[in-house]
């Protein structure tokens, strides 16, 4: 017998006392929880995203078309940084002012390579106001998963209020399970000695977001 | 399951131990003070919290309730998304699949993420039997893996060592493991975190082959889930080559949409955070013009006593456990004897039910485990999927004392009473009765409510053994079903 024929009996035999007319997974699962907490304008839900990211130690800036390559530039510069990773379909007038040499993801670089860039910067897919989080889910202006993971220093882009939703519920709507997914809350962070809240064993240490309206 | 710690004394002979050991008192009374606080401030910000838990609480119910389905759906769906699913009936069948797995790469490391069912299966040392060097890499497991210690808690594995042991650990040992702690190391938690760092980064960088377990599967999607911290899990799960997720089976929800259930009550229950800082999830493989990601998934579905533990009708409840530990934090019991008294990888209340469920009540530890709680309740009050701790001890209590039919290894057995329990056997007969007639149980809490400041600190008669080693709890002024029929109304769907 294979082990999986092995382990699905045994499974059935254990649940002899469950009758097969039981209730369909859609009656036996109620959804009486709620879609979102409390209520609140557009602008309300864009204020606690950046109340709550700032909760968790990110950087939070605003941003407008105009000033989003000055801005780009000063966070670069400040962070020092000599290389920026980007990711293939970022809007290049984003880095239109920046200095630094730009560094694509590409088969070929191995992760040693990118231990060596100093920064990066990406969009989103979606971003939850309600717990402080960004996910991104691998589209081109956001890349593969490694490049907002290896950098010391990432740079994220959250158009608003289109990309903004309150709650986790809704942003699982917005998402495709068939994308790979990242879920960003504040920087890389443990508690594991005495508790005390360290930013930064293995992601990035510095996130910055940066809500463009 | 393997695993049990090798010659572990009962938990009684442990606990003791451990109680007379003052800094490691400290250490956990600190930890679990300062987690459970948070946590009830993070749980208060939802106004839906009850109704979040009961969804929890029917979607695994559900989901254990029709497992078979829903794993031949999920393999389905990974075998579909460019992964492949292998069976293990047991913790050895585990092992030896992982190892051939690794050693068909022809490496001779992996990087590891926390995972409580590689633990469970003691697969690092068979990884080691084999020449395979297997590397923990969240900052808790190394700092146990370096002082060659074991896990104390299911969140904080290491929550047993001040900030002064760890850096004497590292220094002393990150050398034999690859890179050395940097010199003049301090005990600053920021210091010991960069140490770990560049300690580590080392290895992530040249890793072929990571090794996970899952928080989810989701059978509709085929959809995996891990939620972490520190960023390691992202390493291990994105950088290699292949990744092998080790993963029990009672880890499946059926569909997408659950995850949004879970995804609001583990972090709060958990680390007291609205949302840990990464999740990562993925499907099966992705494809060649994006590639991100291993180039190949390997999924092992685990049984290693799940299946005995779904067989018994009252104890199958603990499968549906997220370990999100909050149960461990609010455990007076835990709090004093420590995650190692438990003698398994899950300690705690949950352990206390799972451990002797999965491994059977053989060994005189297993035996001990349904009798380290107090019954308080506290552990049923904080979980987030309701699972009634209080309930299951006692039925195992019931279990080791007068014996009866299980199912071990898939075959019905009847189990032998435990010797030397026979004044045990009578005051089950008592818990069992008040168990089975809630109104007596109540009345009797009540009174116990009304009378409480008339109670002594020591117990007459034969419980004076009992209660000379602790003190006796204090009975809160309302009984907490009195309270939570008054203040919500009987809403959440406790019995
Ligand atoms: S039993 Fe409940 S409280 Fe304890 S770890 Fe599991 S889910 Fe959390």
């Amino acid at each position: 017998m294979s082990s999986r024929d092995r382990v699905l009996g045994r499974v059935r035999r254990a649940l002899a006392d469950v009758t097969p007319d039981e209730r369909p997974y859609e009656e036996a699962v109620g959804r009486d929880y709620l879609r979102e907490h409390g209520r609140r304008t557009t602008g309300q839900t864009v204020e606690l995203l950046a109340e709550n990211l700032a909760d968790y130690r990110a950087i939070v800036h605003r941003s407008d078309a105009e000033e989003m390559p000055l801005l780009v530039m000063r966070l670069l510069a400040e962070h020092g940084s000599q290389e920026v990773l980007v990711p293939p379909g970022l809007p290049p007038e984003w880095m239109s002012a920046a200095d630094p040499v730009r560094i694509h993801d590409r088969a070929a670089s191995t992760p040693q390579r990118l231990d060596q860039v100093d920064s990066v910067v990406t969009g989103c897919a979606v971003a939850i106001a309600e717990t402080g989080t960004i996910v991104l889910d691998g589209s081109p202006d956001q890349g593969r998963r490694r490049i907002s993971l290896i950098p010391d220093h990432h740079i994220c882009v959250v158009r608003i209020p289109d990309q903004v939703v309150s709650s986790v519920p809704q942003a699982l709507e917005r998402l495709v399970p068939d994308r790979p997914l990242t879920w960003i809350s504040g920087p890389s962070a443990t508690s594991d000695i005495e508790l005390d809240r360290v930013e930064g064993v293995h992601g990035p240490r510095k996130l910055e977001v940066i809500l463009l309206s | 399951m393997s695993g049990t710690f090798v010659g572990m004394p009962a938990f009684p002979k442990a606990a003791h131990d451990a109680v007379h050991n003052p800094v490691l008192r400290g250490n956990l009374r600190h930890a679990t003070h300062t987690i459970r606080a948070k946590r009830a401030r993070a749980v208060a910000e939802l106004a839906d919290w009850a109704a979040l838990r009961e969804a929890g609480r029917r979607i695994k119910d559900h989901t254990l309730r029709h497992l078979d389905r829903y794993l031949v759906q999920l393999e389905e769906s990974v075998t579909a998304a460019g992964g492949t699913v292998h069976w293990a009936a047991d913790a050895d069948e585990a092992n030896r699949i992982v190892t051939r797995l690794v050693k068909e790469t022809g490496e001779s490391e992996v990087v590891k993420v926390k995972s409580m069912a590689t633990q469970e299966i003691g697969l690092n040392e068979a990884l080691l039997d084999e020449g395979i060097r297997a590397y923990e890499t969240d900052l808790a497991e190394l700092i146990v893996q370096l002082g060659k210690d074991r896990p104390s808690h299911i969140l904080v594995p290491a929550i047993h060592r001040n900030r002064g042991e760890i850096r004497d650990i590292f220094r002393s040992e990150m050398g034999g493991w690859g890179r050395p702690a940097p010199e003049g190391l301090t005990d600053t938690p920021a210091e010991l975190a960069e140490a770990a760092r560049l300690h580590l980064r080392e290895k992530f960088l040249r890793a072929k082959v990571g090794i996970s377990g899952a928080n989810f599967m989701v059978a509709e999607t085929g959809t995996l889930v891990v939620v972490e911290s520190e960023g390691n899990g992202r390493m291990c799960l994105t950088l290699p080559e292949t990744l092998i997720s080790v993963v029990g089976i009672e880890k499946v929800v059926p569909t997408w949409r659950d995850l949004e259930v879970f995804l609001q009550t583990l972090p709060r229950s958990s680390t007291a955070e609205r949302m840990n800082p990464y999740t990562s999830m993925w499907t099966g493989t992705t494809d060649s013009e994006t590639a991100d990601g291993p180039r190949a998934f390997h999924l092992v579905l685990l049984d290693n006593g799940r299946t005995d533990t779904l067989a018994d009708q009252v104890g199958r409840q603990a499968l549906r456990c997220i370990r999100c530990s909050a149960c461990l934090n609010v455990c007076p019991v835990y709090e004093r004897a420590g995650g190692h008294a438990y003698g398994s990888v899950y300690p705690g209340p949950i352990g206390a039910i799972l451990s002797p469920q999965l491994r059977g009540t053989a060994s005189e530890i297993d035996a001990s485990l349904p009798y380290a709680s107090s019954l308080c309740g506290a552990c049923y009050e904080v979980c987030p999927v309701a699972i009634d701790i209080p309930e299951v001890l006692v039925h195992l209590r019931e279990r080791v004392v007068q014996g009866g039919p299980a199912v071990r290894q898939g075959n019905r057995v009847v189990l032998k009473p435990a010797k030397g329990h026979a004044a045990e056997r009578a005051a089950m007969r008592a818990a069992r009765w008040a168990f089975a007639h809630p109104g007596a149980l109540r009345t009797g809490q009540r009174l116990a409510s009304r009378t409480r400041r008339l109670h002594p600190r020591t117990l007459p008669g034969p419980g004076r053994a009992w209660s000379g080693t602790r003190d006796l709890p204090a009975v809160p002024p309302e009984p907490f079903r009195d309270w939570w029929q008054r203040s919500r109304g009987g809403k959440d769907g406790v019995k």
